[in-house]
Formats: C-alpha cells, structure tokens, sequence
C-alpha cells in the first residue's frame, strides 16, 4: 500500500475543480437553507441545468463562451422561477418535495434517447473544453509544486473555479451583511413576522431562490469544465453530498460552504483510496472494490446523522443563530 | 339601558353597535369568516374612530384575533368589505396592508429570536433602499437611512426599557420583553392605526403602568389605537372606545363605563363580580367552593364504603 500516494491524491483533491464545484454548490444551498430557510433538495438539478445549458450551446450552435455561460445562468433562473412559482406561497416542505423531484425529472429528460441529438442521451456530452483552454491566460508549463503540480490548463480551471468560489462567497457576504439580508434571515424565522413589517415575502423568497440556483448552476459548468458531462452525475446522491457539505461547515456561515467542501472531498478520495488499498493488499478480503465504493456511502450518511445530532451549527456555525428547527 | 337616546362626541347619532363615527378610520361591512360550520366573525357594520384608543374586548374564542386577521389580510373573509382611510382594503395582501400604515402585533408574540434585539427593530422600518436586493451591494446607497433608523431604534427601545438588551438574540428575552419588542418594532414604521393583540398579556404591573403611558402616548402623536385586551382596568383605564364582540358579533360599544354598566356584556363577559376585587371575594371564592365541595363527596364515599 503505498500511503505517499494516497496522501498526495488526498491534498491534490483540496483544490480540484471539482471541489470548487462542490463549495459554489454549498455557497448556494447556504443561501437558500441556511439564510433563507428554503428547503432546495434539488441542487444536482440546479447544477445538471448550468452544466446542458453551457455545453449544448457550444456543441449545438458553436456559441461563444460567454453566450455559453449566460445561457447556464438564465436557464437556471428559469428553473428557480418555475419551481419557485407554485411552491413559495406554500409551506417549506413543498419547496423540499418539487426540488428534488425536479431534480430527478432534470436527470431523466437529459438521459432521454429522444434527445439524443442534443443532449447525448445517456452518454452525455463532451469536446467542448476546447473554447475554455483557448483563453487560458498561463503560458505552458509545469507550476505549483508537490501535491498541487500542475499543467497550464489544470492551473487555469483551479483559478477561474476558486475564483468563482470567492466572488460568490463575497456576494453572499455583501447580501447577508445588508438590510436585504436582514430581511431574508427574518423570513427563515417567522414569515408572518417579517410581513406583518411591510415585506413582500414572496418576492424575497424568489430573488433568494433565484440566487442560491444561480451559484449551483455556475458550479454544474465548473464540475464539467474540465471533463465531459455524465447525467449519472446529477443523481440525489450529488444533492447529499453537498448538503453533507454545507451542515459539516455551517449554514450560514462565509466559510462553511468552502471548508467544508474542501473537507469533504478530501475525505472521500482518503476513504476511498485506504479502502481500496487495504483490499488490494489482502488485508480487507470480505469486500470487493466495488463494495467499498458503497461502504464509503454508508460512512457519509452516518456522519451526517452524528453531525446533525450533535454539532448542527457546523465547524463554523453559531448555535444560537442556527439550528434545525426551520 | 334607559330609553333615552344616548349620544357621545366621537359618534354621529346615537350610541349603540355598529354605530356610525364622526371620524372613521377603519368601516367594515358585512364581515364573515368561517371555519367548518363555526362561524368565526359576522360583523355587520363596524366603524373604528380616528384619533382614538378603541378596545376591542369579549369572550375567548368571540372572534377578537380573527377579525384582526382578515381586517389586517392575514386571513381571508368568507365575504365583506372593508375600507382604511377611505381605501378598500379586502383582499389586499398582509404586505401592503402594512404598508399602508394599518400595522399589527401578534397574540402570540412573534419576535424574531434569531436575529438581535435592534435587528428586528431595524426591520420594521420602511424605505430603507439596502433592503432592495441590489442596492444591497453597495453600502453608501444605505449607509445614511441605517443610521436614521438605528437612532429612531435606539430611542424607542428607551421607551421600552429594552435598550440594555439591544445587542442580544431577541431568543433570550423573556415572554413580557418580546411582547414590548413587539410593539416596538411596529412603531418603527410611524403606522397611522397601531392594532395590537392582547399587549399586556404578561407584562408585569410596573410596566403596565409605563406601557400605558406609551400607548397613550401614540395617540398623542397623532395614531389611532385600537386594541384586544382582557384586562378591565386597562380598558377602563386608557380606552375611549369599547366594542364588544361575542360570536363573532358586535355586541355592543360605547364608552368604557357605559359598555362595562350594560347588562348584556356583563352577563356575556365580565361576569357578576366584575367590579370586585379577587381578594374580597370571600363568599363567592370558586377555589374554595371547588375544595369544599370536593371534601364532601370524598367524606360521602368513606361513609358509604
Ligand atoms: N385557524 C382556525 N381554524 C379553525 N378554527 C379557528 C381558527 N382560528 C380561530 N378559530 C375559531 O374561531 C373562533 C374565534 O377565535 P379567535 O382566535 O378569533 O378568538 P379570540 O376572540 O381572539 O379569543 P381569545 O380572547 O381567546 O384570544 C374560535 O372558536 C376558534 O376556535
Ligand atoms: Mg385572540
């Protein structure tokens, strides 16, 4: 078993495109759980939308980049609207209940062989990087050193990832500081309270809907920048996981959505790479490979469980501000 | 009551339910909710008086808390109709009733316990431009009507004696300090009639008095007060307007002592022993009765067995 590589795997994932994703995610189901109180069990569909509505454009009618990611962020507003609509004048649970069947809905209609043409069908999508790399701003080379080596175009999508990461945690910030920001934590509370003042909840809850769906989407084109679109991706597991995210950091919390990301990711790649090390090296021989692929799944869940039992304001969180009584 | 027509200076004509006032800022018609087969409110004709403090006070259960509701949009009528200072507001969204200036306290108080003390005062101003989403961003398009608003904050908290508590989660209030925060934080707006659900249900008596002071103090500055309160001696005490509601129904209304001399509220309401004191009321002590007579079927048993 070799531990220095499974270390070095382990740290690379701190900074991988992929946890950045993850953290822009949790940025957003921050802003709609953990400030809002809006219960959004549908991230993986926020994020499946930004993903196809970045990559058909490119491949179906050779839009320009920038097309392409404003044609993510007003598809995801589209979403939030068509899901907020209904569901925003009722209780929060049928927010919970539309978010992650539509989510669910999202994934089957991009799988779809009808929409093969467009969509990829169940293979999904890929060969659209090349617009990305084009503008990379770094010349070739090697950079970085140790765990974060990297080509050219791997230092390119950690920047522009991370950097998403930390526009979208100083909007949030900005937002959450400000008298609109007062308002949304009134109506996580008591929505009669905060009406009762003269504040049309509804449309609050919308811009914040709106928001959080914008940044999960933003994070469904950094999780495929670098790679190809897969719709087995955007399953409810992909929602857990960032969920698992969020609470592990705090809701609600500048910092939470991003360490706790990074935290997770790094513990997922660490279990994942020990158990099967310890397999191939006969030490584990009761389980296979692909069993331990599960095993890692019901370790997840169990720490959300312990982490919502007895730390639910997270490493950062302020218990007194936050706790799971939304 | 005598058949003498009875007339008072805030009313046009005579005196009796569902008068009409010289000076209406709330007229509400034909007003009916309800629930299941229960029949919640039916008002047929009601007028709060401007520039008053009106008690709205009855029985539990009489439809006190739901008529606020509707009058305020928190709830929908089964029919009627309503107006605030001449404009319809029936069926106009809670928001905008605010809005207007018609602003409402809860029953059950409803302090934001996760936000400090001054933050939900802040929240009840209104045009504070950072409260729009991207005016938000930018801190100087808000800076200056933050600090207008925290001043206003502070001094009324003051006038609460909540000012020690500014900075804390309004959680760790006590029940009688939320329901002041409450009230506070309605007069954040500078509202035009203040309706407050049961103000001085826990406060306690030094504070009643204070508190007394302040609502009188609105309608000094020129608000309508019209409020619920099971309390007699505050009724009588600050009132100018009593309406009577049992039912649903408007019962009766006058002037406090009329209204708590007319046979039918007592008998609805206040109860014969209204007008005396819990501690002289030796012979008629229902703690004592229940005792005795719980004593006597207990020695009836020990004689049969
Ligand atoms: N949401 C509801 N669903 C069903 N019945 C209701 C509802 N709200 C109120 N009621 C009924 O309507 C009637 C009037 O209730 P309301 O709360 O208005 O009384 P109230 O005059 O405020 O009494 P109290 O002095 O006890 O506060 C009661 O019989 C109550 O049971
Ligand atoms: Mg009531």
């Amino acid at each position: 078993m070799d531990w220095g590589q499974i270390f070095t795997n382990a740290a690379g994932e701190l900074l991988s495109p992929v946890t950045a994703a993850y953290a822009l995610a949790a940025i957003g189901i921050s802003v709609h759980f953990g400030y809002a109180g809006l219960l959004n069990f549908g991230q993986a569909g926020f994020m499946a939308i930004g993903a196809y509505a970045f990559v058909v454009p490119i491949l179906s009618f050779d839009a320009p980049l920038w097309l392409a990611f404003l044609s993510a962020i007003l598809a995801s507003v589209l979403f939030a609207f068509l899901l907020g609509v209904p569901t925003l004048r009722l209780r929060a649970d049928y927010l919970a209940i539309v978010t992650i069947a539509s989510a669910e809905i999202v994934r089957y209609v991009v799988s779809t062989t009808g929409l093969t043409a467009v969509t990829g069908g169940a293979t999904g999508l890929s060969g659209f990087n090349s617009g990305f790399t084009a503008i990379n701003p770094f010349p070739d080379g090697v950079y970085g050193f140790g765990p974060w080596t990297y080509t050219e175009n791997q230092l390119w999508i950690r920047v522009f990832g991370w950097s998403l990461v930390i526009l979208a945690s100083i909007l949030v910030f900005l937002l959450m500081r400000s008298p609109w920001g007062r308002v949304v934590k009134g109506i996580r509370e008591d929505e009669d309270a905060v009406r009762s003042l003269g504040k049309n909840i509804y449309a609050y809850k919308m811009q914040a809907l709106i928001l959080g769906g914008v940044l999960g989407s933003l994070a469904g084109v950094i999780y495929v920048l670098p790679r190809a679109v897969q719709p087995t991706n955007y399953g409810t597991t992909l929602t857990f996981f960032i969920w698992t995210m969020l609470l592990l950091g705090g809701a609600a919390t500048v910092f939470g959505p991003i360490i706790g990301a990074m935290i997770f990711a790094t513990l997922l790649t660490l279990s994942d790479s020990i158990l099967r090390g310890l397999i191939s090296a006969d030490i584990i021989t009761f389980i296979s490979g692909t069993q331990a692929g599960q095993i890692r799944f019901m370790i997840i869940g169990a720490v959300l469980m312990l982490l919502v039992i007895f730390r639910p304001q997270g490493i950062f969180g302020n218990k007194k501000e936050l706790s799971f009584n939304v | 009551m005598s058949d003498t027509i009875v007339t008072h200076p805030l009313v046009v004509g005579e005196v009796g339910p569902g008068c009409k006032k010289v000076d209406p800022i709330v007229v509400a018609d034909n007003v009916t909710r309800t629930f299941g087969g229960l029949t919640a409110v039916d008002v047929a004709h009601v007028e709060i008086p401007r520039g008053a403090i009106t008690a709205l006070i009855g029985p539990n259960g009489a439809g006190k808390t739901t008529f606020f509701n509707l009058l305020t949009g928190f709830d929908k009528p089964n029919t009627g109709d309503w107006s605030f200072e001449g404009h319809s507001l029936a069926r106009v969204p809670a928001f905008r009733v605010a809005r207007k200036g018609m602003v409402r306290t809860f029953q059950l108080t409803k302090s934001l316990g996760r936000l400090s003390v001054l933050q939900n005062m802040l929240l009840g101003a209104t045009k504070q431009p950072g409260e729009n989403m991207f005016t938000a961003l930018v801190k100087p398009l808000w800076r200056k009507r933050e600090e207008e608003i925290t001043a206003k904050a502070e001094e009324l908290l003051a006038r609460f004696s909540l000012d020690a508590k500014s900075d804390d989660y309004a959680a760790s209030l006590s029940g009688g300090q939320r329901k002041l925060l409450e009230m506070a934080r309605a007069l954040m707006s500078d509202p035009v009639l203040v309706m407050l659900d049961e103000p001085m249900a826990g406060v306690n008596p030094a504070l009643t008095q204070s508190l007394l002071g302040h609502i009188k103090q609105l309608k000094e500055e020129g608000m309508s007060v019209l409020f619920v309160e099971h309390d007699m001696h505050m009724v009588r005490h600050i009132s100018d307007w009593v309406i009577v509601m049992a039912e649903g129904k408007v019962v009766a209304e006058g002037p406090p002592d009329t209204v708590m001399r007319d046979q039918a509220v007592i008998d609805a309401y206040l109860g014969a022993h209204h007008d005396t004191d819990l501690g002289e009321m030796t012979g008629a002590n229902p703690v004592v009765e229940a005792k005795e007579a719980a004593a006597k079927v207990a020695a009836k048993k020990e004689g049969t067995v």
